[in-house]
């Protein structure tokens, strides 16, 4: 229907690491405005694939295209203008601001000998605001908490201003309320800006809740994709995690227990 | 938040004290001269026996002093943020220990000054490529290979220079430990370090933002848009171009490259914009001070540098380290 190319697309990809297979003839084409789930155990790869899709890793087979271009032809600060990763581990070697920090993601609008400007510092500050992070700016990152840190992250993530979120748990760390939060935050970019996300999780019921697609990656390096409501059920998750689940239905939202 | 203003205020004033610095390199020693006649002796020909100590001995001494203290201090402000270890420092990649086994041949051998500086030189390189190719091996290069990589290859050099010195002959000693420690005394050829020093500097400015995302993690810098690995093979190559340019020069001074980068990331926060030319200042700065005290406060003996740069470092390091940053805790 749209000539514009999907913001993501990925080709027949099979991804490997350390011997073990994450997937094999993967088709995966991600547009803008959409939110996709990947679920599976730990260890299924479903943090290499995800930087396999933000190209830190080259994949084993397949082609992976940003806006109908590879990351070759990209070059990294094209890529990071439409793609943004936000990690699982972050360490901060040497202290800094948070304010500081949010503002490494203007990195790719300013040109080589830009400094920050009081308009880059804006987008920061609203970027931390959004993520409860307003009276921090001047706190150093290595006196904040796992939780801050990651709201941190987030943060910064939204500074850089990608049209595509590539997001390895980004609800790791974080209480309930800021949990919801976040993913609010991300369901906001994605309808009012048509960002794209692409989310790895660890909670079905939370997935069903805020994403349409769901990719699942078992352990023998089959994976499923589909809509949340077709893919996420009781019985794919019970052999997704190798236990068996209840499914409790509250209101539109559907939850899954532990049997 | 950093502004280019701050950082053009702060690099104006180290500015200053390297001037003031050299200025008291320039003064001081076994003939005193006033600062009016250090100007008329530099800008002019003539002033007698002050002219030519000033123009002949102290200036080429201290300017090489600025240079190598300059080198050391970039070199290690680069190896921070590429190796994410605010531990290391120019030395800690086995460049100098690759330049010391080449100079104690070269003394052994019984070589003249420029034959020590060639063979340090080589050794220096020497084992910048052996670091490299072996830290490169599988094409991941990851910080802790590289550094252990290193450490190890420093640690062999080190090895190999203990043999050298247990077999050398009683007059060589002192001439092979003094090079070891550090010397300036042998110093009348600033031209070369100084060339280097502007060259690594010039190189490394436009990349200063995007060494301030390598500092947080590669693939975060990935992510935002820096080519990480080349990057990182370019800081890799400069830093070690940097060290073994000072250590050629000066032997193996200690602390300025672990210190320096330090202070003046307490000082001025940790954007290498500012951090790259401030860190060449007050490196730069700080030996030649430190040269001019080693030979002038138990003269006519001259101290090894090394251990006045250690002696002054310490100290103020640890008094920055103490005090509480406003508004940061």
């Amino acid at each position: 229907m749209t000539a514009t190319p999907p913001l993501l697309e990925a080709n027949r990809l099979a991804v490997a690491i350390g011997g073990k297979q994450v997937c094999r003839d993967l088709d995966l084409s991600v547009h803008a405005g959409e939110r996709i789930a990947i679920l599976g155990r730990n260890g299924a790869g479903k943090s290499t694939l995800l930087s396999v899709l933000a190209g830190l890793r080259a994949p084993q087979a397949g082609e992976l295209r940003l806006g109908g271009a590879t990351y070759a032809a990209l070059g990294p600060r094209a890529a990071a203008r439409i793609r943004g990763w936000l990690p699982q581990a972050r360490s901060d070697a040497f202290s800094s601001t948070v304010l500081e920090t949010a503002l490494i993601g203007r990195h790719p609008h300013l040109a080589r000998w830009d400094w920050e400007s009081e308009n880059d510092a804006r987008i920061a500050r609203a970027a931390l605001a959004a993520a409860g992070l307003a009276g921090f700016e001047q706190r150093d990152v290595q006196t904040l908490s796992g939780g801050e840190r990651q709201r941190l992250a987030i943060a910064t993530l939204l500074t850089q201003a990608p049209r595509l979120f590539l997001l390895d748990e980004p609800i790791a760390h974080l209480d309930l309320n800021h949990q919801i939060a976040a993913l609010d935050l991300f369901a906001a970019r994605s309808r009012e800006e048509g960002a794209a996300c692409v989310m790895v999780l660890h909670e079905p019921g939370l997935a069903v809740r805020f994403c349409e697609r769901a990719l699942l990656l078992f352990d023998d390096g089959s994976t499923t994709l589909g809509a949340i409501d077709e893919v996420v059920t009781v019985d794919t998750l019970a052999r997704l995690y190798a236990h068996p689940l209840r499914e409790i239905r509250d209101g539109g939202q559907r939850w899954f227990i532990p049997a | 938040m950093p502004t280019r203003r701050r950082a053009l205020l702060i690099l104006v004033a180290l500015a200053g004290l390297a001037v003031l610095s050299v200025l008291l390199a320039l003064m001081v020693g076994s003939v005193r001269v006033a600062p009016a006649e250090v100007f008329s002796t530099l800008f002019g020909e003539g002033g007698g026996v002050a002219g030519e100590v000033v123009r002949n001995l102290r200036l080429p001494r201290a300017l090489a002093g600025f240079a190598c203290g300059g080198l050391l201090a970039l070199a290690g402000a680069l190896l921070q943020v590429l190796l994410r270890n605010p531990l290391a420092d120019p030395y800690v990649l086995g460049i100098s220990g690759g330049a010391g086994v080449g100079a104690m041949l070269a003394i052994l051998f019984g070589l003249s000054a420029a034959g020590i500086n060639g063979f340090a030189f080589a050794g220096a390189l020497a084992a910048m490529f052996v670091v490299f190719g072996l830290a490169h091996g599988d094409g991941s290069w990851t910080q802790t290979r590289l550094l252990l990589t290193g450490v190890i290859v420093a640690a062999g050099c080190g090895a190999a220079v203990a043999l050298m010195l247990s077999i050398a002959p009683e007059h060589k000693l002192r001439g092979m430990l003094f090079w070891l420690m550090g010397d300036l005394s042998q110093s009348n050829d600033p031209q070369l370090a100084l060339g280097v020093l502007t060259a690594v500097l010039l190189i490394s400015l436009p990349f200063a933002r995007e060494l301030n995302l390598l500092a947080r993690g590669a693939d975060t810098a990935q992510t935002l848009g820096v080519a990480a690995g080349r990057l990182r093979r370019g800081v890799y190559v400069a830093a070690s171009i940097a060290t073994a340019a000072a250590v050629t020069h000066a032997g193996s001074i200690g602390f300025i490259g672990l210190i320096v980068p330090h202070l003046v990331r307490l000082a001025t926060g940790n954007d290498q914009r500012l951090l790259l030319p401030a860190s060449v200042l007050a490196g730069g700065s700080l030996l030649v001070v430190a040269d001019t005290l080693a030979r002038t406060v138990v003269a006519p003996l001259q101290l090894p540098v090394g251990v006045l740069t250690a002696l002054i470092g310490v100290p103020v390091f640890l008094f920055l380290l103490t005090r509480d940053p406003q508004g940061r805790r």
